[in-house]
């Protein structure tokens, strides 16, 4: 399905697109056309990468509302994964499990990632110009502070601290019997040995749609207006730091959901400096997918995930089987990063 | 810190807290922390002067983009890098002592060339947002330089010696053992007083860059450098080259880290080949801002306070946590909070800073303006 979009979108994309995301998608579609050869298995790839699409798509959907109003690509991800990870804790800790554990993670997750995201904002309202770098550090101390709150916080749900001590969560923590795959269980479909996680699929299509309908309500115009030209904005009686106040509340909701998402697919929900490893891969994701510092939309979203997690994922195998070394670690790296700075160097309109 | 003006005492020792908040914050720290730590002096002094031999060059190699108004270099981790494949080779060939620590700067210098002229080209691109920047390219190049040093040596670039190789024949070991080069500049002409080593060699090194970047100040570039950083157009009006200015910053930055980073490692004694450098670029900012640098204005002094009181927290936090919460792992988070945390209220404080100078440029310009025109 992955290689289908891909195609469909490629002679639109040629044009708009940099040589950076010419060479992934060529390397994708490289990879898919030398899977049977190699002797991978191409169903089992598909599932992968439609599995992991629905793991990561609402992560990198959480990047657009901030990207739109204007404050740049979102390094303080970190925030809103912190909320959701206090939501999924706080749900576990209360004794809530099957699926009522996911609706109550999302429930208790909201508090915390207004609060953030509302402080976070006013932040970014102070600091304008300078919200990239601030963000990445922002997300660093808030991540040192939960480690320290993760030992102290006085949990005591069994499942979650260590055995031995009775306090202090433990780094990982599986989620069978609480919300362990509830979304992609939910009406799910097997076509041959292609499985597509229906539910999850779906949460993230409501999201999306969501979220492309917020953005053609008069608020959602507003935000772009202040994107793109803060300064017309406000002439236009547009009060520009309380829109980018709720682009990042929106932004850090969206990240609080996003991990929970994650962790439903995943299955294991972890802590500590967990969170470190999800901000760039993210911010990779919606850029190869076309977006840029100050623009970004639902396809971006889309076709980003699908390109990033198809790389991450046919690449181990593919090159494993060519070359008998697994690189892909290092490709990621490379590939993502290199797409970052791509972005970063790029001359953009809207500098203020 | 040390600003002339008339007004009256109290008022200017208020402006000395407010100017160094963070410095004063982390000595009350430290008051803190040290007795609950329970560590005997001789043992901090020790410490704290290894840590300042084992340091100050690389966090005095970010002075040099704060001078060109190119903020805090993120990036001198590609010097480190440099250091790092400079040290490997070494390594390799078993040239050892003081002669395989010249070998190693020497060598570095090509690398970091390399590395810094192409950061500082792609700083170039990405005007107004350079820390960011050189943030991402720190792990862009952490990419390229994994897949040299964990793909390419060995299979492509000869390595001689199976002991620095992986099991599987190519790729470096994820630690490589500097047994014969451990220490070797420190306990040259070293001294001890009263159990204290004191490593000459070392912190003569590091006085000599302290003098070269005095030297520096005055020259024709270093004044460019400057200008640079104080308003770039101006600079450019001027006839500066600002293009080239701000990439030698860079250069200059990179190659004394790749230095820096050979001092470190000898230090330490052995190479951790892929974590190694990873850290370096946060813990030196995080020092050299506890110093009471800022993102635009930073001196050797800052440097020096900087290196003494991060180090001095950073050894007594975990035991010092451990006492007041029961789990030294608190401690151990807790001064990585810290790290990060003053980071982030150093970019705090200059952004808005930034900010208001610019509404305050703009007011005045409105000011005249308006001058002006009742003139007329």
């Amino acid at each position: 399905m992955g290689g289908m979009v891909t195609a469909i979108a490629l002679p639109d994309l040629l044009k708009k697109m940099g040589f950076p995301r010419l060479i992934i998608t060529g390397f994708l579609l490289v990879l898919f056309i030398m899977t049977p050869f190699v002797g991978a298995n191409l169903p089992i790839q598909i599932t992968n990468i439609i599995n992991r699409f629905s793991w990561n798509a609402v992560l990198v959907l959480a990047m657009v509302p901030m990207i739109h109003s204007g404050c740049g690509l979102n390094f303080g991800l970190p925030l809103g994964i912190l909320a959701g990870l206090l939501g999924g804790t706080l749900s576990i800790q209360f004794g809530f499990s099957g699926p009522m554990s996911f609706v109550m993670a999302v429930i208790l997750a909201t508090p915390f990632a207004v609060l953030f995201g509302g402080g976070y904002g006013t932040l970014l309202n102070k600091i304008k110009g300078g919200e990239m770098m601030i963000a990445t550090y922002v997300g660093f101390s808030a991540i040192s502070f939960m480690c320290m709150m993760w030992l102290l916080l006085p949990y005591t749900s069994p499942t979650m601290v260590w055995g031995l001590s009775g306090s202090g969560l433990r780094p990982t923590i599986s989620l069978d019997g609480f919300y362990n795959q509830v979304l992609a269980g939910f009406l799910h479909i097997k076509i041959g040995s292609i499985e597509i996680p229906t539910g999850s699929l779906l949460v993230f299509a409501l999201l999306a749609f969501g979220i492309w309908a917020f953005l053609h309500t008069k608020t959602g115009t507003a935000m772009t207006a202040v994107g793109s030209n803060p300064t017309f904005a406000r002439a236009a009686g547009i009060n520009v730091d309380r829109t980018r106040t709720l682009s990042v509340i929106m932004s850090t909701w969206l990240g609080a959901m996003g991990i929970l998402m994650y962790q439903q697919g995943f299955g294991f929900l972890q802590l500590y400096n967990a969170p470190n490893n999800m901000t760039m891969p993210t911010v990779a994701a919606i850029l190869i997918g076309g977006a840029s510092v100050n623009k970004a939309s639902i396809p971006n979203v889309i076709i980003g995930t699908i390109l990033f997690q198809g790389m991450v994922t046919m690449t181990p195998t593919v090159m494993n089987s060519i070359i008998h070394m697994d690189m892909s670690e290092v490709i990621r790296v490379i590939v993502s990063q290199g797409m970052i700075l791509y972005a970063l160097t790029r001359k953009t309109e809207g500098l203020k | 810190m040390s600003r002339k003006n008339n007004s009256p005492a109290g008022k200017r020792v208020l402006e000395l807290v407010r100017g160094n908040a963070v410095p004063i914050m982390f000595i009350i720290i430290c008051a803190i922390f040290i007795p609950l730590s329970g560590f005997s002096p001789s043992y901090l002094i020790n410490e704290i002067v290894t840590r300042m031999g084992r340091n100050l060059f690389l966090v005095l190699c970010l002075l040099f983009p704060i001078m060109a108004g190119m903020g805090l270099n993120f990036a001198m981790t590609l010097g480190a890098m440099a250091a790092e494949i400079a040290i490997i080779f070494t390594a390799d060939w078993q040239i050892w002592g003081i002669p395989g620590v010249v070998l190693a700067m020497i060598l570095s210098i090509p690398f970091s060339i390399l590395l810094g002229w192409l950061c500082g080209n792609l700083l170039n691109m990405a005007k107004g947002r350079e820390m960011i920047t050189s943030y991402i390219m720190n792990f862009f190049i952490t990419g390229w330089y994994q897949l040299v040093v964990l793909y390419m040596m060995g299979s492509i670039i000869p390595i001689i010696h199976s002991s620095i190789k992986l099991p599987r024949g190519y790729g470096i070991r994820n630690t490589v053992s500097l047994l014969n080069m451990r220490q070797c500049l420190d306990d040259l002409l070293a001294i001890r007083v009263k159990g204290v080593k004191i490593p000459v060699l070392t912190f003569l090194l590091i006085g000599l860059l302290c003098l070269f970047i005095v030297w520096f100040r005055r020259t024709k570039l270093g004044q460019d450098m400057r200008a640079v950083g104080q308003d770039m157009q101006v600079a450019r009006d001027a006839g500066i080259k600002v293009e080239r200015t701000r990439v030698l910053s860079i250069v200059m930055s990179t190659v004394f880290a790749g230095f820096g980073m050979v001092i470190y490692l000898q230090n330490i004694g052995n190479l951790p080949a892929y974590t190694g450098h990873s850290q370096i670029g946060m813990f030196c900012i995080a020092a050299l801002l506890v110093g009471g640098a800022s993102v635009e204005k930073a001196t050797i002094g800052n440097a020096f306070l900087g290196v003494v009181l991060f180090h001095l927290m950073f050894i007594v936090a975990p035991a010092a946590g451990g006492v007041i919460t029961g789990d030294s792992m608190v401690g151990e988070y807790f001064r990585v909070f810290l790290s990060y945390g003053v980071i982030t209220l150093a970019l705090i404080m200059y952004e808005t800073k930034k900010r208001m100078a610019k509404s305050k440029a703009g007011q005045e310009l409105a000011e005249a303006q308006a001058k002006e025109e009742a003139a007329q």
